[in-house]
């Protein structure tokens, strides 16, 4: 069995009286797809600002890599390898695609700056639009760009927070494709699309009302009654 | 490339106008360039890592008094203009890491409190400091590397060294993967603290570049002209870099000197019409939030220079 990298225990956090996150344990598994699902409002994008750092916890602990990062402010638990892609797409809107990129990449300090960010531009298919402003791409590209930014980053945990929101049907192929391809990288995965996330995800975690109401295989997901009457059920049948 | 050439015929030019410039206008040049170092400073704060301090006075004024009671003091003035480039960025040091727990307004606020402060001491110590009417620096204390710098051509020949150094550097910097990342602060901070980015120390050190080309700058105005004082302390030393480079437009390597020889060229041409620089100041700026609100450099740049650094 692979190593655990990341281990939350009795993460919680409230806003006002609401109890976004509350008491949740998650364990990572190193080089897993372990896909977060729930409906709106469950707490998904909470849980994973604490993970990052975006957010501080109101009580539990979080280790990453045996160590423990509860405390670590958000640019140093980047430094140690945890990449967050924003779920309302965060950009350098006013910066070239290639400037974007390069902040990103010039952070493993490449020697050849250039040619690092061309080959970052072309995982995610953005090599023709180099010079272009970011903010004038399309919103499907602008979500490309933030994906590969974190990917830039080279990170050993990658957390994307919905990252196919607007993206077309192929766009959609093409990011399953690349995180099929991520070799190393630990992928937390918030997604909505139910078809990406049993395409992708080795485990799941169902949050419900900032609780974990689930955690296992896609197929034991599936199979359990709990989650179809939360959630999944409902899902399906709109899909 | 592009970039290369326009910094290096701007020098060009500027040397040529060392010797074509009548006297009166000599002098004036020179003040422009100094005052133009000042604005460089200012602008890697402002223009191109989003730092809107209303205080920078302070490390202009620093510099100078630093640099200037070293001189009456005996000192050298090679020696005693690092002495004001320390003082610039020890000032915005000190200030920076208080004011940098601030952002947006308060930070305009702190900034500008740090600077008010720093100008009620110097009056308060004007035993030692001069006050308000500050001292002037011996003509005989006044030279450097053999030059007598109370002569106007000695005098420009080093006002344009000491610019043509900073412009230069300032590009350098801007077009660094250290600059990048300072413009980054500007355009998303959050954005960049989730790249890995401090934002307290990058903006720091933004501050410290800035002061110290604030610090040299006092300290070169107080050698060149032969006179410092508290005056150069007041929120007019604050507000002017600022309005130097929201003239030529912030974040952009020229602009800072456009803005400060296109200000000094105004004030000179309306000293017929009123002897108020404040109006000339005001209606400046009014006339640059309605008209350019990138500044000139700015809006060209927009509308297709693209490669302005
Ligand atoms: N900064 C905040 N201040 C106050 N309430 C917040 C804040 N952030 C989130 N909430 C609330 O916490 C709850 C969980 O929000 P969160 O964004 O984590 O949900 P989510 O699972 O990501 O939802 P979605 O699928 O819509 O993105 C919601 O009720 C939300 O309104
Ligand atoms: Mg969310």
């Amino acid at each position: 069995m692979a190593a655990v990298i990341l281990e939350a225990q009795g993460l919680s956090r409230a806003f006002g009286g609401l109890r976004a996150v509350d008491n949740v344990d998650l364990t990572l598994q190193e080089g897993e797809v372990h896909a977060l699902i729930g409906p709106n409002g469950a707490g998904k994008t909470t849980l994973v600002s604490l993970l990052s750092g975006r957010l501080t916890p109101d009580a539990g602990h979080i280790r990453f890599d045996g160590q423990d990062i509860t405390r670590l402010p958000a640019h140093a638990r980047v430094a140690r390898g945890i990449a967050y892609t924003f779920q309302i797409t965060s950009i350098y809107a006013g910066l070239s695609v290639f400037d974007n990129l390069a902040l990103a990449v010039q952070r493993s300090r490449p020697r050849d700056l250039t040619a690092a960010v061309q080959a970052a531009a072309l995982r995610v298919g953005l090599e023709g639009e180099l010079q272009a402003e970011a903010g004038a791409l399309s919103y499907g590209h602008q979500r490309l760009l933030e994906i590969g930014m974190g990917l830039a980053l080279a990170p050993r945990l990658l957390i994307l927070d919905e990252p196919t929101q607007g993206l077309a049907n192929g766009e959609i192929n093409d990011f399953m494709t690349l995180v099929r391809g991520l070799k190393g990288t630990t992928v937390l995965l918030i997604e909505h699309n139910m078809d990406v996330v049993m395409a992708l995800a080795d485990r799941i975690t169902v949050l419900h009302f900032g609780q974990v109401l689930a955690s296992g295989s896609p197929a034991a997901i599936r199979a359990d009654a709990a989650v179809q009457a939360a959630y999944l059920g409902g899902a399906d049948a709109a899909d | 490339m592009k970039a290369l050439v326009l910094h290096l015929a701007v020098l060009a030019a500027l040397a040529a106008m060392g010797f074509l410039l009548p006297p009166y206008h000599h002098g004036m040049m020179a003040r422009v360039l100094v005052m133009a170092v000042f604005a460089i400073g200012y602008n890697i704060a402002f223009g191109y890592t989003g730092l809107l301090s209303l205080g920078h006075a302070l490390h202009f004024c620093a510099g100078m008094m630093a640099c200037g009671i070293a001189m009456r003091e005996g000192v050298a003035a090679g020696p005693a203009l690092l002495l004001g480039l320390a003082a610039g960025g020890v000032t915005a040091l000190a200030t920076g890491l208080l004011a940098l727990r601030t952002a947006g307004v308060s930070f305009m606020i702190v900034t500008l409190m740090f600077a008010q402060a720093f100008h009620l001491a110097l009056l308060y110590y004007g035993g030692f400091t001069g006050g308000d009417e500050g001292f002037p620096l011996p003509g005989a204390a006044r030279r450097l590397f053999g030059l007598d710098l109370t002569q106007a051509g000695p005098r420009y020949a080093v006002a344009l060294v000491l610019f043509g150094l900073v412009l230069l550097a300032q590009w350098g910097l801007v077009s660094s993967r250290f600059g990048r990342s300072l413009i980054a602060m500007r355009e998303n901070e959050e954005r960049s603290r989730m790249l890995g980015y401090n934002p307290f120390t990058t903006k720091l050190a933004a501050l410290v570049i800035s002061g110290l080309c604030a610090g040299i700058a006092g300290a070169a105005y107080g050698v060149l002209f032969g006179y410092v004082g508290a005056s150069f302390g007041t929120t007019q030393y604050s507000i002017l870099p600022m309005l130097y480079v929201l003239l030529g437009g912030a974040g952009t390597t020229l602009g800072p000197l456009l803005g400060a020889g296109l200000m000094a060229w105004l004030i000179d041409a309306a000293s017929g019409l009123t002897d108020s620089p404040l109006a000339v100041i005001g209606v400046t700026l009014i006339g640059l939030v309605v008209f350019a609100p990138r500044g000139i450099l700015g809006t060209l740049r927009q509308r297709g220079l693209k490669w302005l650094p």
